[in-house]
């Protein structure tokens, strides 16, 4: 049994080591590396030895033809001259030349005997041959004589045998050096590969198991790798954040909706407990329902600034003109405003067209008039306005309220943040955050700046600008 | 009124039922998708309340696409703790009527479905409403009480118009935003109650009888004294 699961085992070795992409890659890389030194040392083979080859031949044949001239001329006598000739001056000492008359007779040359295996005209052959007690190796070649007679010529080619040999026992030098160096090669890729990607799995595994704070290491080379771990990073920077965004708001949750939770618990067992009439008990659920509903309604808030974080309604994004959607709201909140004695002073440029969805920059517009409203004391002024410049559209709305505290500002935007003089009213803290989400859905921007004394809210949207030819 | 609702969750159904009865209409429930589209289907209901997550393999989507595939016009109220803007949208492309959120105020939804119904008999192109002695002249766009004749902002017009159409049911502040405006959210302040005061200015104060009144906790409700 334990050997069986030990050869499993192996065999499981076996296939990881495949299924390994450094193995994969490393062999990738040998096996290119090793077939292009094999395609380089058959060229090499063929342009030395080849050309030697082809050489001699030419030489043979240019020879050849110069005897068989002879021949043409003054018959065999002439050819036996020419060959005796050739051999005493010595003029090419590995020349090899054999005639023999076609009874058999050997007439001329430096061969003791007409070599074996000898067959056929005008064919090459590369046979050993005996030269004057010297065994060696000839490139030959038969020409046939008109008589019958057969002329041998050749070329003592031992010296090219020995090259042969040098050769390939530098390409078999050469070739196991390749092997080596591409098994280093390979190996040296694999680790390579490992490292880097044991870097990043160290990383992400680490962050699976809980730590948040983990970032994969740059090298500074500024290669693939560092591009992967730079684009991981900033993966990881933003989930980072928006987790933070997430404990921070849940912490808010947690805080902020106990009170009006507590304030209906709190009324509904007072009543159960002290209630006399059925009067009584009922304007007790009534308000708890009121409490509720606030409460409610705050969830409705916090779904709708994720839902809009979330970007995922830039899809119902159109041109639109926002001057009357303005106008609309100008419109209905102007009697508010009437009512308690704050005048709304409101000037609206025409036409502001922006890429929008109308009902969320409504939103965010009708969260600031009713801020301002709310904030507003009788008598005095709140100054609605719009207009476009730079193509940048500005939608501004100024109260003479308490305003913000300077050290507020750049949290009020945040979720459930309350600036002093709004603890003392009703409201959630989120209308701001959900205005700030709305703009930056709509790549603007919300700055709040002192209005001596009061809010000045401005709203800043890229304007629209109508592409030509559509 | 003969009322369909298709809702899963006991306590909500329970409520709805029986707030519907004590308004006087008959009302059949379904608790599972299955149930509920057999019903739909095989039985003529003046309106539908349906839950859009069911049981049963049908949701509230599906049973409304394929009722709507069998060329059934019944007006659907989706009934959904689903309150994105997108689940509004779906509901209403699938032909959902109107689309309330969970939680809801029985009064909001009553309002609704009261509404709904209302749509589905008269949709004939009057050109005068008459409640009362009040008296709207669509294609003049003028509106006169008794012998008197009243001015009115274009927007203070199409609320009383709103009003007239819904005269006799609980129209609520939502359902107001929604229709003269067409917002969708729900204001902080109290806008729609001082629109409906300036309106009340021009239509009941000068005049012995009051047409628009509050109705507590709900909303409001335009109708003649002894209608």
């Amino acid at each position: 049994m334990a050997r069986q699961a030990a050869i499993v085992a192996s065999g499981h070795k076996r296939k990881a080591l495949f299924r390994s992409a450094g193995v994969r890659f490393a062999l990738i890389y040998a096996a290119v590396f090793g077939l292009s030194a094999f395609v380089l040392a058959i060229a090499l083979w063929y342009s030395t030895l080849g050309l030697l080859q082809r050489q001699v031949q030419n030489t043979i044949h240019s020879d050849s033809q110069a005897l068989l001239e002879h021949e043409a001329l003054g018959g065999l006598p002439a050819l036996e001259a020419a060959i005796h000739d050739r051999l005493a001056n010595d003029s090419d000492p590995d020349g090899i030349y054999l005639l023999m008359s076609a009874s058999g007779q050997l007439l001329a040359g430096n061969l003791d005997h007409w070599p074996a295996g000898l067959e056929r005209d005008n064919v090459w052959y590369e046979l050993p041959v005996n030269r004057q007690g010297v065994s060696s190796i000839a490139l030959l070649q038969v020409k046939p004589l008109p008589g019958g007679d057969k002329l041998l010529v050749g070329r003592d080619v031992r010296a090219r045998l020995k090259l042969r040999n040098v050769l390939r026992a530098g390409l078999i030098w050469a070739a196991s050096l390749m092997i080596a160096l591409g098994v280093l090669g390979a190996l040296l890729i694999r680790s390579l590969f490992r490292r880097t990607i044991r870097d990043i799995a160290a990383t992400t595994s680490a962050i699976a198991k809980g730590d948040i704070s983990r970032r994969v290491p740059v090298s500074g080379i500024g290669d693939e790798f560092d591009e992967l771990a730079i684009t991981i990073n900033d993966m990881l920077d933003r989930i980072a954040r928006l987790m933070d965004g997430v404990r921070q708001v849940s912490n808010a949750i947690a805080h902020d909706l106990r009170t009006p939770v507590t304030r209906a618990r709190t009324k509904l067992e007072d009543a159960s407990l002290h209630a006399r009439s059925e009067d009584e008990l009922r304007a007790a659920i009534e308000r708890a329902i009121q409490d509720l509903d606030g409460i409610v309604s705050v969830f409705d808030a916090l779904l709708r600034i994720s839902e809009i974080e979330a970007g995922s309604r830039r899809a119902a994004f159109a041109p639109i003109d926002l001057s009357s959607v303005l106008i609309d709201l100008d419109e209905l909140y102007r009697a508010v405003a009437e009512e308690k004695q704050i005048v709304l002073h409101t000037e609206i440029a025409k036409p502001l067209m922006v890429l929008a969805d109308r009902d969320l920059i409504q939103q965010a517009v009708v969260n600031l008039l009713e801020n301002a409203l709310k904030f507003s004391d009788s008598m005095t002024v709140i100054n609605f306005s719009a207009s476009v410049a730079d193509g940048i559209v500005q939608i501004v709305v100024a109260d003479r309220g308490p305003g913000i505290a300077e050290k507020d500002r750049a949290r009020a935007t945040e979720r459930f943040f309350r600036g002093e003089a709004a603890r003392s009213t009703a409201g959630s803290g989120l209308g701001l955050a959900l205005v700030m989400a709305v703009t930056q859905l709509h790549n603007g921007t919300l700055h709040l700046h002192e209005n001596h004394p009061g809010l000045r809210a401005v709203i800043s949207l890229p304007a629209y600008k109508p592409q030509k030819g559509k | 009124m003969r009322i369909l609702v298709v809702e899963d969750d006991k306590d909500v159904a329970g409520f709805v039922l029986k707030g519907l009865r004590e308004a006087g209409h008959t009302v059949e429930h379904a608790d599972n998708g299955r149930d509920g589209l057999f019903l739909a289907a095989s039985e003529n209901f003046d309106a539908i309340i349906l839950d859009r997550m069911l049981p049963g393999g049908i949701d509230g989507l599906r049973l409304l696409e394929t009722l709507r595939g069998q060329d059934n016009t019944t007006p659907v109220l989706f009934l959904s703790a689903l309150g994105q803007v997108d689940d509004r949208v779906k509901g209403l492309k699938a032909g959902g009527d109107d689309y309330l959120t969970k939680p809801f105020a029985f009064a909001e939804l009553l309002a609704r479905v009261e509404a709904l119904t209302r749509r589905g008999k008269s949709d004939g192109p009057a050109t005068r409403l008459l409640v009362g002695d009040l008296e709207m002249d669509l294609l003049a766009r003028s509106v006169r009480r008794g012998t008197q004749k009243i001015d009115l902002q274009p927007r203070e017009f199409r609320l009383l118009e709103y009003l007239m159409r819904h005269a006799g049911q609980v129209v609520t502040r939502t359902m107001l935003l929604e229709g003269v405006w067409d917002y969708h959210f729900d204001p902080q302040t109290n806008v729609i109650d001082v629109h409906i005061s300036r309106l009340r200015q021009k239509v009941d104060k000068p005049f012995e009888t009051a047409l628009l009144h509050t109705v507590r906790n709900a909303g409001y409700m335009l109708r003649a004294e002894d209608a």
